[in-house]
């Protein structure tokens, strides 16, 4: 296991290093000239070149690239282009409020998915399930700024309970967790149904009842460790997309995450800002996907083997 | 009933619905078990033989209730020897009492362990289920169960995945072993293994029974494999128990066509000796729509107006054995002479 993590860990470097030069490529393939960029368009030649110089942009490739490397690898994504801060400290923030948004979600997708998903498999084309599995169809084909606006309407505007948008307390919370989470939980559902469904119909469940073991121990112990291995895959990515797609989300409730400073600063063209959400989104992307990989690891002995 | 009866089944049956429509309205059942009637003696074991689909799985599994019984009685005498239990209408509690006396060892070796969990805690969880033993002691009981079956210690902290096929049939073995029970069925405990696998894992099962007084309901497709284990035999035929007597007597004198026709399907390893094959035509009616009178009487080459119209009865046709045929008495049937 410990061999395993440390595989694992070591995979993250070299996948690090292709995302900085990912990154830098995108700084220079995009069409027109990075000094006249930061300059502006009007600006004129002698500012032009100052800044030129000043960045570096004139020297060769190989040597840009160079720094570029040394400096990220120090921490130092560069400076905002409006507001001159570093890039990393308007990051950061931004990045646990993001997280935090994404982890109660999915945590609220598992519990609801294992939940409903488990029934739904106990009670296999029953009235019960198929209600489930109806409610868990309206939940994937709802979009999120359908959900989130009228579970704003509702709540908000309605009844009245809930705050509408910022994050300044933990009511603030509710509603994008659960907006962002049900579509998650509705996706998740369907997978532990039908993955439950089919361990439950194994012999060794058969071979579980005929030891006596009462049904919650079938169910939990026998059957569900069985089946979570796609549930833990799809889990995965359903992390990995709440961490990088709550762009909507963020938007609707005004939630200062990582999705709206990304957006905000493609639209005012502030590449730095734009480099460093990247970089921080695919470096999450990698580390989720890691613990997704040790998971499987205890989840299935067959894989710790190999 | 005598006292040494360890299990009577009596009129078992077996129905499962087929639902159709929004309603999910019954309109149709599959007969898979139609009134059993089967008595089994503690210490001996009792072959049930048949096609597939004739319902010896299902049968072997509601008697042990691991599917609900339509109807029938399913009688066990349980811990305390005087008075036989009815399995059927056993309450959970009870039902799980049970469980430490009848245990089963399944077909498939590959699907029947949980693979997310180690040999040593498949064993032992029957105990920790039934709160039998602390955890040492467990674990103990677990190490010599697999010793008993063929394996060795350290084999417990394993996966099955890391076995083969006679090896996981072992780890079942000792699996259904653990509770120290008086009854197991062997539901075609061999026919997924290699033929020189299943002499070694019948001649452990029989080495089990002598050593630990178990009493076997040995289900299975294979007459050689039947032949040699059983001490009776029942031959089993579209939901019912067709016919019924000690080994010797069913293969040397079968009273049932279908039996006829099983025995002369069984190769024997002699180049000079010849049979005449008896191919049974057609597959085995529908147990939704089972044809009128005898089951059987489609496929019989002796049937007559009697097998096509009135139901045979399941009756002694000789000294403890039993046939349900019209024509039993008439008919002198070939079997298999003794080698």
């Amino acid at each position: 296991m410990t061999r395993l993590i440390i595989g694992r860990l070591l995979f993250m470097v070299p996948a690090a290093l292709g995302i900085i030069t990912f990154l830098f490529a995108l700084f220079h393939l995009i069409p027109g000239d990075p000094a006249i960029m930061l300059a502006g368009d009007n600006a004129p030649r002698s500012v032009v070149d100052a800044i030129r110089e000043a960045y570096g942009f004139d020297q060769p490739l190989h040597v840009q690239y160079g720094r570029y490397m040394a400096k990220v690898l120090q921490g130092d994504l560069g400076i905002s282009n409006y507001s001159r801060d570093p890039v990393v400290n308007s990051v950061i923030p931004r990045i646990i409020n993001t997280a935090q948004l994404a982890f109660l979600s999915m945590l609220f997708a598992m519990i609801v998915s294992l939940v409903l998903g488990c029934v739904s498999a106990m009670y296999w084309n029953r009235p019960l399930d198929k209600v489930v599995t109806v409610v868990a169809l309206l939940g994937i084909c709802t979009p999120v700024f359908v959900s989130g606006l009228l579970a704003i309407y509702f709540f908000s505007i309605y009844l009245g309970w809930l705050p509408i948008s910022g994050m300044s307390s933990w009511r603030h919370f509710i509603l994008p967790v659960i907006t962002l989470g049900a579509f998650q939980a509705a996706v998740l559902t369907r997978m532990v149904r039908s993955c439950m469904v089919d361990a439950l119909g194994k012999d060794y469940i058969v071979t579980a009842r005929a030891k006596g073991a009462p049904e919650f121990l079938v169910v939990f112990k026998h059957a569900l460790r069985n089946a979570l291995l796609p549930i833990v895959t799809l889990f995965g990515l359903g992390l990995g997309h709440t961490l990088g797609g709550s762009v909507v989300t963020e938007t609707i409730f005004n939630w200062p995450g990582l999705g709206r400073l990304m957006v905000n600063s493609i639209l005012t063209r502030d590449l730095p800002i734009t480099q460093g959400a990247i970089f921080f989104f695919a470096m999450i992307f990698i580390l989720v996907n890691m613990i997704v990989d040790l998971v499987y690891a205890w989840v299935d002995p067959r894989i710790r083997y190999d | 009933m005598s006292d040494d009866t360890l299990l009577e089944v009596r009129g078992l049956r077996k129905y499962f619905p087929i639902r159709k429509g929004v309603l999910q309205r019954t309109v149709a059942e599959v007969k898979a078990v139609d009134g059993v009637d089967l008595a089994v003696k503690i210490g001996e074991t009792v072959g049930l033989v048949g096609e597939s689909g004739c319902g010896k799985t299902t049968t072997g599994r509601a008697i042990l209730r691991l599917t609900e019984p339509t109807s029938g009685e399913i009688l066990f005498r349980g811990r305390d020897d005087a008075r036989m239990i009815d399995v059927a209408t056993a309450s959970p509690a009870r039902l799980k009492e049970l469980r430490r006396d009848m245990q089963i060892i399944f077909q498939d070796p590959y699907s029947s362990l949980n693979p997310r969990m180690t040999v040593g805690e498949i064993v032992a969880e029957p105990l920790q289920i039934q709160g039998l033993m602390g955890r040492a002691e467990r674990e103990a009981r677990a190490l010599d169960l697999l010793k008993a079956v063929g394996l060795s210690e350290d084999h417990s902290r394993r996966f099955p995945h890391e076995f083969s096929g006679g090896q996981r049939q072992r780890i079942g073995i000792a699996r259904a072993l653990a509770l120290n029970p008086k009854l197991i069925i062997c539901d075609e405990p061999v026919s997924a293994l290699d033929v020189s696998i299943q002499a070694q894992v019948i001649n452990l099962l029989q080495d089990l029974q002598e050593r630990f007084g178990l009493t076997y309901l040995f289900i299975a497709h294979d007459l050689s494999v039947v032949k040699h284990i059983s001490n009776r035999v029942a031959v089993m035929y579209l939901g019912r128990i067709v016919e019924l007597a000690s080994t010797r007597e069913l293969f040397e004198n079968p009273k049932h066509p279908y039996t006829e026709a099983l025995m002369s399907a069984v190769p024997v390893a002699d180049p000079d000796f010849k049979v005449e094959r008896i191919p049974l035509e057609g597959d085995v009616p529908s147990p939704v729509d089972p044809p009128k009178g005898c089951h059987f009487h489609p496929r019989c080459r002796y049937a007559q107006d009697i097998c096509r119209n009135e139901v045979p009865a399941y009756r002694q046709v000789a000294s403890a054995h039993f046939a349900s045929c019209h024509r039993a008495d008439e008919l002198g049937l070939r079997g298999l002479k003794s080698s």
